[in-house]
């Protein structure tokens, strides 16, 4: 009685504390929680490298300017940036040199340096007003003002597929990340079920005693949620390191690379320990209740 | 529900003048033969009660069926005046929580002390530790369990066994009691002192049933014999052998 006393004592929970399934059990949920955190990340970097590359396209465009018989390239250029620099909306335009344009094309012509009298359009590159860009058909009217043959590309093109791309990458991650919660709630309900089974007794003396269903429910939830939070920890903790590895391959902080995850990203594995264990709550709660009932 | 106050008053009004009836009722496990036969028997609130009969005579399946481990394969039981067989899920853990069981093969949670084992009912009704923790370890230090409260069941003895499975059954003053041989691993010195128990609690209304081998038991008690023989119901004179 002393030593009841003396203790703080609190009573001991009904289910076993220890389970030796508990290891593997932990070890699963701790893995599907790291793949979700890491398909957190994989939406986030993604959703930063597109801004980083619609922003850079948006504020450009590139004019082929096709000189007049009477006209040479390079005039044509300069004729053609001039034309454009006035247009509002427009910061800068810039015809770029023979040279620049031939780099442009070498990937698919190859060296054409010698090739002195081949008519390589010449480029002229826009700059534009990130908060007013001036649109394509303002610039074509600029162009046809004073004469000049020229397709505008704004790389709306490229700025619409990799939008695309964005929001197909983002379905997937969401969709793989149902699936590996609906994989989650399969496992508990998995464990729970054998629980219950290897439990049997202590589940029976409870009920004969006039333990109510949802209390001995709980004792299932309670114990299942606590297992998840800790291996969603797990997980979170995991994941996170693989992020801050990205990082720190990254190097000095630009944006453009492939993976550009920040510091700050790695906060979003931060609710996976409550996510886990509300999700196991619910499947073993669920679980428990319908078993409960079918078997006493 | 049969769980507020109000109705549970109610329940204790109408069942004034039975406790436990059993309506002509019969129990078959399964495809053999019946187990318990055409049992009828009424128990008066505040009664005491033995049930005796040979090994496999169907003690144990009464047990049962009154604890709702078991429904009837025929006839009727009312419990508290509930015909138990209609009782609803939601009331079933209420009506449970009137009754205190000792199981022949003891039942004990080998993971949780001695101490919780006994607080098992009490945790159950929702009792918080505090209120019941003195009341739990006098009963334990009352059936020699003191030196015993923090071991967990399977280092106790086969007695030491036994009395906390009567620690537990007791514990929440239930309105009856049902003990399936519960002196069996007892010395002789034990069995009078757990009768006693027994015979205090009836003094304070509770309705004692007890099923047991343990003839001197029965005959020094005086009270009143159900005897099965092969499933039927035989009834007795108090002390008639
Ligand atoms: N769970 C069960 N399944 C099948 N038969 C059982 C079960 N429990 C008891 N029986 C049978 O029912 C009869 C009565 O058993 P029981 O009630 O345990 O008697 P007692 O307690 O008087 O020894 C016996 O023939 C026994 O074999
Ligand atoms: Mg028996």
């Amino acid at each position: 009685m002393s030593d009841l006393l003396a203790r703080r004592w609190r009573p001991a929970t009904f289910l076993p504390e220890a389970d030796n399934r508990d290891g593997s059990l932990t070890f699963v949920v701790a893995t599907l929680c790291f793949l979700a955190c890491l398909m957190a990340l994989t939406v986030l970097a993604t959703n930063r490298a597109v801004n980083t590359w619609s922003d850079q396209l948006t504020s450009q465009a590139t004019i082929i300017v096709r000189p007049r018989a009477n006209e040479t390239p390079d005039l044509a250029a300069a004729r053609a940036a001039e034309a454009l620099a006035g247009v509002p909306g427009v910061i800068e335009a810039r015809a770029l040199e023979r040279e620049k344009a031939e780099a442009l094309v070498e990937p698919w012509l190859g060296d054409i340096t010698d090739l002195e009298d081949l008519p390589i359009p010449r480029l002229v590159a826009v700059d534009l007003d990130n908060a007013s860009p001036a649109t394509p058909s303002t610039l074509a009217a600029a162009l046809k003002a004073r004469g000049i043959d020229g397709i505008i590309d704004d790389h709306s093109i490229w700025t619409r597929d990799i939008a695309r791309s964005a929001d197909v990458i983002a379905w997937v991650c969401g969709g793989v990340f149902l699936l590996i919660t609906a994989a989650a709630g399969a496992v508990i309900a998995f464990a729970t079920r054998a629980g219950l089974l290897a439990r049997r007794e202590v589940v029976e003396v409870l009920h004969l005693t006039g333990a109510e269903n949802l209390f001995i429910a709980r004792l299932f939830q309670v114990r299942f949620a606590q297992l998840s939070a800790i291996a969603g920890a797990l997980g979170a903790v995991g994941a996170a390191g693989v992020g801050a590895v990205l990082r720190l391959t990254a190097g000095g902080g630009e944006l453009t690379h492939a993976i550009p995850i920040l510091w700050s990203d790695l906060l979003v594995v931060a609710p996976c320990p409550l996510v886990a264990a509300l999700v196991a709550a619910i499947a073993a709660r669920m679980t428990a209740e319908r078993m409960i009932s079918e078997i006493t | 529900m049969g769980t507020s106050p109000l109705a549970r008053l109610s329940d204790k009004l109408f069942a004034a003048d039975d406790v436990l009836r059993f309506d002509n009722v019969s129990l078959t496990y399964g495809r053999r033969a019946e187990a318990l036969r055409g049992i009828s028997f009424a128990l008066k609130p505040g009664s005491f009660h033995f049930i005796t009969g040979a090994s496999g005579a169907g003690k144990s399946s009464l047990m049962k069926l009154i604890y709702m481990a078991v429904k009837p394969t025929a006839g009727k039981i009312e419990l508290f005046g509930h015909d138990v067989s209609k009782v609803s899920a939601g009331d079933l853990p209420f009506l449970r929580r009137r009754v205190g069981v000792v199981f022949q093969d003891f039942r004990l949670l080998d993971h949780l002390s001695a101490f919780d084992n006994a607080a098992v009912p009490l945790r159950i009704a929702g009792l918080k530790p505090e209120s019941y923790r003195n009341d739990v370890a006098e009963l334990l230090a009352w059936v020699g369990l003191k030196d015993r409260m923090h071991v967990l069941p399977p280092t106790l003895a086969g007695g030491e066994k036994q009395r906390l499975a009567i620690a537990r059954a007791v514990v929440g003053r239930p309105e009856i009691l049902l003990a399936d041989e519960p002196t069996g691993n007892l010395d002789a010195e034990m069995s009078e002192r757990i009768l006693k128990l027994f015979t205090q609690l009836n003094r304070l209304g509770t309705t004692v049933l007890i099923a047991t081998h343990d003839q001197t038991m029965v005959a020094r008690s005086g009270m009143p014999v159900l005897h099965l023989d092969a499933g039927h119901l035989i009834r007795r004179a108090a002390g008639e052998e």
